[in-house]
């Protein structure tokens, strides 16, 4: 885990006290909504479609059981009894009242949690693998990496003011659980054949209205140069970056029009300058960061042969629970989406249940997936009973991880102001379609992801099927996508045809379903068969 | 005034964010309270807004219909609801019909 210093722990202290004056100067009417909107946007709160709406950030989607527990009772004492876990990592509180703010940002200081840079044109919250540090197929930790980008981009004053809002996002496996392609920034830390560890970066990649991918702009960057090479990514976005059309200002628009590889030589250039400034953390400042997320004390006798002779438990292990590194232990991914529910949503006492879970059998840790799930890193296998008992007992059971009704949707027409139509009721339905987890199992995997709106944070490019929410004269109407991933064969969704409405949507995936089955060859998942024969069968059985 | 477009006025209200509409002498969660404004729509977003009443104020177009007064645009009938998928946070926490007046 992150732990906060006292340098951080001061400038969030002083930002909860700045941003406590303000609130104040503003109900008492000496801050006009002009002067305040951008105030409170840098502390993540926002006007949304019912309310003031708080994001807040859970760096690299890392989290302890104290912090979870502080998460349900905000949600108790200051909201409605929930929290939305989001494709960012994060979480957001859905009905705010303004003058609770100061005390809930107060709150979050409390247990080293903050809402800065969840909103703006900034450096926002980094993410990463959410199996980082447990997953067997491991390669190198990235944590330490993330938490270097947190404290440097922390009230960056140079990148304050970027053209755009700017992500990074972090994976130290070839397996890409973090969409690391799909972001300004992604760094994907990789060792040679000599065994060194180095970071490859991608720059320019993203989602929203221009879908690109990330191209790589440095193969190999030795880990310690990593802030003054970002220090000059940025620098060059911020020196080139287009400010006068927001639809353009992304920094994948920039790497685009100028070329991958004329954008990389202005950031070595740019690079071989900010070298000679000494940037880089000393190697012991590193090492120190580093051994905060040290391996926990994992029992080497913990055995790996449990008893699965309750059906609906073996399920849920072979669904839920992947290899871990150590003998004996499992990673646990808690599902928040129950057939029917609403993909992210955990009440509060779904929230400390999960805390209680974390410190007693995970060693104290939590992590928040992009697809709006819950990770328990570090379980014994002997525990995952309990464990799921526990969990059953409070709808969070559900076997459903990467099936078709583990559906990432954004908060949609439901919440959000920007959203064109609903993404929740529709991601509702899809999952009682397919209800039946045997039904969903022989689909196998299947990554389905609905945004309501063009900028994209249900991540519809990235779905083997994709749902794009758009107004059409006025009513709600569905684009289908197929072919997109998120994962180290990343690639973008195309729309097949024709828009639908809410319930035609749901009964083209199942036809399209239907045809992937008809030709389903061997272990092929859906995206496989896709890209197999292309998409003419699936137009036909869906438009006929 | 059936079946006509006029001008209603909304906003959220500045300490709780709530979506609330002009009724001609203060402001109601409830849609059906809104009163057309007319021209009348900037000066008296600007004194409630300078009052602290509330924030953000902007006209919105509706028609009345037998159920009430109805919001042209889905979006602005989801903010006079309230969220679908959690009708017991809405304004019609009993009345299932509501998300049929939503689409």
């Amino acid at each position: 885990m992150y732990l906060y210093d006292t340098y951080d722990q001061a400038m969030v202290d002083a930002r909860v006290a700045e941003f406590s004056d303000q609130v104040a100067r503003r109900l008492a009417g000496t801050l006009s909504e002009e002067q305040f909107r951008p105030l409170r946007l840098k502390n993540g709160l926002y006007l949304q479609l019912h309310a003031y709406m708080l994001r807040v950030a859970i760096p690299y989607g890392t989290l302890n059981a104290r912090q979870m527990e502080m998460l349900g009772q905000i949600a108790d004492r200051y909201d409605r009894g929930y929290g939305h876990f989001t494709t960012r990592q994060n979480i957001q509180y859905n009905w705010i009242r303004l003058d609770d703010a100061p005390a809930i940002l107060a709150d979050l200081a409390s247990v080293g949690m903050h809402a800065i840079q969840t909103s703006g044109n900034c450096i926002r919250n980094t993410t990463a693998d959410h199996f980082a540090g447990a997953a067997a197929d491991e390669v190198a930790d990235p944590r330490p990496y993330a938490e270097l980008l947190r404290q440097w981009s922390t009230f960056h004053p140079e990148f304050d003011y970027l053209p755009r809002k700017f992500k990074v996002a972090i994976i130290g496996s070839e397996t890409d659980r973090a969409a690391m392609k799909l972001h300004d920034i992604g760094i994907q830390v990789v060792k040679n054949a000599a065994g060194e560890t180095g970071l490859r970066v991608h720059v320019g990649g993203g989602m929203g209205r221009t879908p690109m991918i990330g191209p790589v702009i440095r193969d190999w960057l030795p880990p310690l140069q990593m802030i003054s090479y970002l220090e000059a990514a940025l620098r060059v976005y911020n020196r080139y970056g287009r400010r006068d059309n927001k639809y353009k200002a992304r920094i994948k628009i920039l790497v685009h029009e100028l070329g991958a590889a004329a954008y990389a030589r202005e950031v070595e250039a740019e690079f071989a300058h900010i070298l000679t400034l000494g940037l880089e953390p000393p190697q012991a400042e590193f090492d120190r960061i580093k051994a905060q997320f040290a391996d926990p004390a994992f029992d080497a006798a913990a055995p790996h042969d449990i008893d699965l002779s309750d059906p609906d438990f073996a399920l849920w292990v072979d669904q839920n629970v992947h290899p871990h590194k150590a003998p004996g232990y499992g990673i646990v991914t808690i599902s928040l989406k129950p057939v029917g529910g609403i993909p992210g949503d955990a009440s509060a006492d779904q929230i400390r249940l999960m805390a209680r879970l974390a410190r007693a059998y995970s060693f104290d840790e939590l992590r928040v997936t992009h697809a709006q799930n819950i990770v328990l890193p570090h379980v014994r296998r002997a525990d995952l009973y309990t464990i799921w008992q526990a969990l059953d007992g409070a709808a969070l059971a559900s076997a459903n991880l990467d099936l078709i009704s583990d559906i990432i949707a954004c908060p949609g027409l439901d919440y959000c102001s920007l959203a064109n139509a609903r993404s929740i009721p529709l991601a509702q339905k899809i999952s009682q379609r397919f209800g039946d987890i045997q039904r969903q199992r022989d689909l196998g995997e299947l990554k389905l992801k609905i945004s309501g709106c063009i900028n994209a944070c249900g991540h519809h490019h990235a779905g083997h099927i994709g749902v794009l929410g758009v107004d059409r004269k006025g009513l709600e109407n569905y684009q289908l996508l197929f072919g997109g991933s998120e994962g180290a064969d990343t690639s973008l969704g195309a729309i097949i045809g024709p828009g639908f409405s809410e319930d035609g949507v749901v009964d083209a995936i199942e036809a399209a379903t239907n045809v992937y089955l008809a030709h389903r060859s061997g272990d092929e998942r859906f995206l496989d068969t896709y890209r197999r024969i292309g998409s003419a069968p699936f137009k036909q059985a869906i438009y006929g | 005034m059936t079946g006509q477009r006029f001008t209603i006025l909304s906003g959220n209200d500045l300490v709780t964010g709530d979506v609330t509409w002009w009724t001609g002498s203060g402001w109601s969660r409830h849609v059906n309270d809104a009163v057309a404004v007319g021209a009348d729509a900037g000066a008296i977003a600007t004194r409630e807004q300078d009052a602290l009443r509330v924030v953000g104020a902007y006209e919105v177009n509706a028609t009345r219909d037998s159920a009430g007064i109805r919001p042209v645009h889905i979006k602005e009938r989801m903010r006079a609801l309230g969220p679908t998928v959690r009708l017991d946070l809405s304004l019609r926490p009993d009345d299932p019909a509501a998300i049929g007046w939503i689409a």
